[in-house]
């Protein structure tokens, strides 16, 4: 037996944030933002550990650089049943690519197949993107752009709505069912940049490079019981 | 409604401290980088940029230290550029929390570096530094050459199509500086601006010259700049960002305001 304190210590059971680690870049930034909002029972893991994944309370998706190397990744590292089983039972986050990762199919790479959790596709802007008034568009979509909140969401709590928020994107998701949109935003036209259903959210922005509304986006997931409605 | 235009204050730091003097008056040390970074991120700055012109090479461990001090504290896009010349060099600085690196010297030597460092880690992250001046005489059509050494060597390369053929070889994004204006406080090269920005599909910051708010909105509105970077008008506490964005927003250019 150990002392009083340390077993006291241990009946507080920490919650655990499981960031998924699938080598696609770093994920410093991602890590950073949530200890920043955390409070002192939660714990972020970044991790590419199925059992850690497995039995953590939320997990969090992130991706970065090409769709064909990220889902090339999450197969290779045998991630991908852990990823579908968090889908299915607990609070889950993905963002950047890792919202396109979720559809049914992205035209990047001349094609690759998702993960089919969303029907739909990831489609590019295109090199001769133009604005409504057929002024042209630079792309990547890179910067801070408004998000329209289209529903009301446990993880917009106490964003405004039109907040802005910052992107680095070339691609953009269309899903097949717009009750799963939950946030739009407009470049030359009206595109999905945030999508629920059940205990799944997915943004195409960067909470983590987004200021206080991005931090506040965190907050919001680290308390979310992943239903969907408030 | 739309995509705003980005202000962006950039840091150049020697030896772990922010040269060209810096002064605010609430903090206590001004040459910290982090706590410049942080003065600026309350400010309601886009994006940092950290610009490393420590001569000598030996003390990278610094900036690497200096940036996850500030990509811990500071949520918003972080550039860190100088002295970058290897994928290795690359690797380091985005682990340590920069979400962009800038390329100068080691493209104009090495383009396939370029190419390289844009299939590894992705052209979102990949800046290209463009240091042009303009070589065309009075009456001739324009035109600008890179130049290297801190505008001391010329290349032989013309600045358009240099710029062209690194979003060819893969950068993001287009960091163009005039070897003119820079330092000078007349403004940007609004002609060379425009020229790189048309010329290209990625984001196109402008740098060099600035010397007052009307010259970020001319970048804007003249020179079709995505984004405004500025160094010394943030530095010496002449104008806070807030007072920028103001000026932009009255001029009608859209503003990220917190």
């Amino acid at each position: 037996m150990t002392n009083v304190k340390s077993d006291r210590k241990n009946v507080v059971k920490k919650s655990v944030v499981a960031v998924i680690d699938y080598g696609m870049g770093n994920l410093h930034s991602v890590a950073k933002a949530l200890e920043h909002v955390a409070d002192e029972h939660t714990e972020v893991v970044v991790t590419s550990d199925p059992q850690i994944i497995d039995s953590a309370d939320r997990v969090l998706l992130p991706g970065v650089g090409a769709i064909r190397d990220c889902i090339g990744e999450m197969h290779r590292t045998g991630l991908v049943p852990s990823i579908r089983k968090a889908m299915a039972e607990k609070p889950f986050l993905a963002i950047c690519v890792g919202i396109q990762s979720l559809m049914s199919h992205s035209e990047e790479n001349d094609g690759v197949a998702c993960l089919d959790h969303f029907k739909g596709n990831a489609l590019f802007f295109g090199s001769q993107h133009k604005d409504h008034d057929g002024s042209k568009l630079k792309v990547p979509h890179m910067g801070w752009n408004q998000v329209k909140q289209t529903i009301k969401h446990p993880l917009w709590e106490n964003i405004p709505d039109q907040a802005r928020f910052y992107f680095v994107h070339s691609f953009y998701v269309v899903p097949e069912n717009k009750d799963e949109i939950a946030g739009t935003c407009d470049y030359g036209l009206e595109f999905c940049v945030a999508l629920a259903r059940d205990n799944v959210f997915a943004v195409q922005f960067h909470p983590e490079k987004s200021h206080k509304d991005g931090l506040q986006l965190y907050k919001n997931f680290l308390n979310w019981d992943g239903k969907p409605s408030l | 409604m739309g995509l705003a235009k980005r202000i962006i204050p950039c840091l150049d730091v020697d030896n772990g401290r922010v040269v060209k003097g810096v002064q605010f008056l609430d903090i206590r040390d001004a040459g910290d980088p982090v706590e410049v970074a942080k003065r600026y991120n309350e400010q309601g700055a886009d994006e940092i940029t950290f610009l490393d012109i420590t001569a000598s090479s030996d003390d990278r461990e610094t900036t690497v230290h200096m940036v996850e001090a500030i990509a811990s504290q500071v949520f918003i896009p972080l550039t860190v550029g100088g002295g970058i010349r290897t994928c290795e060099d690359i690797r380091r600085m985005l682990n340590a929390g920069a979400d962009k690196v800038g390329i100068n010297t080691a493209a104009v030597f090495n383009p396939e570096f370029v190419r390289e460092a844009a299939q590894r880690f992705g052209s979102q992250c990949i800046v290209v530094a463009i240091d042009a001046k303009k070589v065309s005489d009075k009456g001739e059509p324009d035109k600008w050459e890179i130049f290297t050494h801190g505008g001391r060597k010329p290349t032989g390369l013309d600045a358009v199509e240099w710029a062209k053929k690194m979003v060819a070889y893969g950068a993001g994004e287009i960091l163009l500086t005039s070897m003119d204006r820079d330092g000078t406080k007349n403004g940007f090269d609004l002609g060379l601006t425009r020229a790189i920005s048309e010329a290209v599909h990625v984001p196109v910051i402008a740098s060099g010259g600035v010397g007052n708010l009307d010259h970020l909105v001319d970048g804007v509105i003249e020179g079709k700049a995505d984004a405004v970077l500025a160094a010394s008008i943030f530095h010496f506490a002449e104008y806070s960002i807030q007072e920028a964005k103001e000026r932009m927003m009255a001029a009608g250019i859209e503003m990220r305001m917190s």
